[in-house]
């Protein structure tokens, strides 16, 4: 048995199949996955991302040190209840997890890490703040909800008291309030409008009965997998870790790189790439002939050999779709090895869907 | 609880077949296996007079989480996939002993069909 967040006897309530994911007992779907996506894609979804670790940092020395700790520059969170997404990279420019840090009040900022790497990420923050005028804080008693889709806001505002329901409709996209006990911020992971909620553990089940009561139809991981890629986002562990930079993850617009002077970790290193170029690149894939793409395999392209790292089919597009690390200079055109078959690919660039709209030109 | 009809064949990797009166067999994937892939996004079905061994995978099912291999359960000839797969594989999970079959097989002569499991036999190999 894994790790099992407030929520575990909601998703065996409805009937989820459960999946280990990093060490936690998850739901992957209550049914069909395939209509857990389009719900989101066309209405509201829900998603219990409880597993995720919520870090709040607090002190006189937070802000300056975590202009060193993060690869984007938290002087850009110009005013409380800003958030920003980043990378936190080793000295190699390595990505050691991607994240978002939320600007809480002067001195007080939260950050929210992926559940898989937690192990690692707290024994790196903790590290890197020994001698530093912090206070790390792990939020184990906190639950998190995702609200997703173009009516997701709407339905999930029934949550609140009256009084603050203006206030959280009125939240600007990458910002967040805390109110009363919800903490409420308008981010998420499928390319759709709607919110992340982090929430005391022992208040969870209620909200999430309300929500469903509202409407917002349960989702699980599988779903999340699949909106998250065709909104060309990022999975950490499958599209990018230690060993690859953001500049060959096709995240360097996450990379704050003024002022000059700022010696965030990781910096010299991505510098010098940065100068060279990157020899590999992160590029989205359309499979133009039968069949699905899947992480790891091969790419072929007139540049040399690239690798799937996500693949899939897209419920959106009716077609399959992934993200592959591909030679700098590989073109866009390229094969990709199916079951030893090498089938015809087409680089595009992510977004593949987003607010419900296709993004890239399927023919 | 999944549906194991009492009147088809199967195999322990979760196809099903039916001797059909012509002589020809009819093959698919079981209730359980369907459940097991989740939504079916992509199916690959051999090639009319594509020859086939008891065993040997003959078949792509894909879902929204992986690949899988059909097998086919006797040796023989394909006589013809099931084309509407190709545009609608929620069919194998909406009717996987209807609409979601995959292929008719014409048999070898020798074809040998002791070792496919009745319904009870296979329901008791989900059971280990």
């Amino acid at each position: 048995m894994g790790d099992r967040t407030p929520l575990y006897g909601e998703h065996e309530r409805l009937g989820a199949r459960i999946v280990d994911f990093g060490g936690w007992d998850m739901p992957l779907h209550y049914g069909s996955q395939v209509e857990e996506h389009h719900a989101v894609r066309s209405d509201a979804g829900m998603f219990d991302v409880s597993h995720m670790t919520v870090v709040d940092i607090d002190g006189a020395g937070a802000r300056d040190w975590l202009r060193r700790l993060l690869a984007n520059d938290v002087a850009r969170l110009e005013a409380p209840g800003k958030a920003l997404y980043t990378c936190m990279l080793n000295a190699q420019g390595g990505v050691i997890d991607d994240l978002i840090v939320y600007f809480l009040a002067p001195g007080s900022f939260r950050l929210v890490v992926n559940a898989a790497t937690r192990e690692r990420d707290l024994a790196w923050i903790n590290r890197h703040a020994a001698s530093e005028e912090v206070e790390v804080r792990e939020r184990p008693g906190l639950a998190m909800l995702a609200v997703q889709g173009p009516t997701a806001r709407e339905r999930a505002a029934a949550l609140l008291p009256a009084a603050q329901r203006a206030a959280a409709m009125a939240l600007a996209p990458f910002s967040a309030a805390q109110l009363g006990e919800l903490f409420v911020a308008r981010t998420g992971y499928t390319g759709e409008d709607g919110w992340e909620i982090i929430l005391p553990g022992e208040t969870a089940t209620a909200a999430w009965r309300a929500l469903e009561a509202a409407g917002v139809r349960p989702c699980g991981l599988g779903a999340r997998d699949t909106l998250r890629l065709e909104a060309g986002m990022n999975l950490y562990g499958q599209d990018m870790d230690e060993s690859t930079t953001p500049l060959e993850s096709a995240l360097g617009w996450t990379v704050s790189w003024s002022p000059e002077d700022r010696d965030f970790i990781g910096r010299g290193a991505l510098e010098v790439q940065r100068s060279a170029g990157a020899p590999r690149k992160l590029v989205g894939l359309l499979l133009e002939d039968r069949g699905v793409l899947r992480a790891h395999q091969r790419v072929l392209t007139p540049a040399g050999e690239g690798e799937l790292t996500s693949g899939g089919f897209s419920p959106t597009l009716g077609r399959s779709i992934g993200l592959a690390r591909v030679p700098a200079d590989a073109g866009e055109r390229v094969e990709v090895e199916i079951r030893g078959r090498p089938l015809g690919a087409r680089v595009v660039r992510p977004p593949f869907v987003r607010n419900g709209k296709v993004r890239i030109q399927l023919d | 609880m999944s549906n194991i009809p009492s009147d088809l064949k199967y195999t322990r990797s979760h196809e099903w077949l039916r001797h059909e009166d012509d002589g020809t067999i009819t093959v698919g994937i079981t209730d359980h296996a369907q459940d097991a892939l989740g939504d079916l996004v992509f199916v690959e079905t051999p090639e009319a007079g594509a020859e086939v061994k008891a065993g040997e995978a003959c078949a792509v099912v894909e879902s929204v989480k992986a690949a899988s291999d059909v097998y086919s359960p006797v040796d023989g000839e394909v006589i013809t996939g099931n084309e509407e797969l190709a545009t609608q594989p929620e069919l194998l999970n909406n009717d996987p002993y209807g609409e979601g079959w995959i292929m008719r097989i014409s048999p070898a002569a020798e074809a040998e069909t002791s070792a496919l499991l009745d319904a009870k036999a296979y329901e008791e190999t989900l059971e280990d």
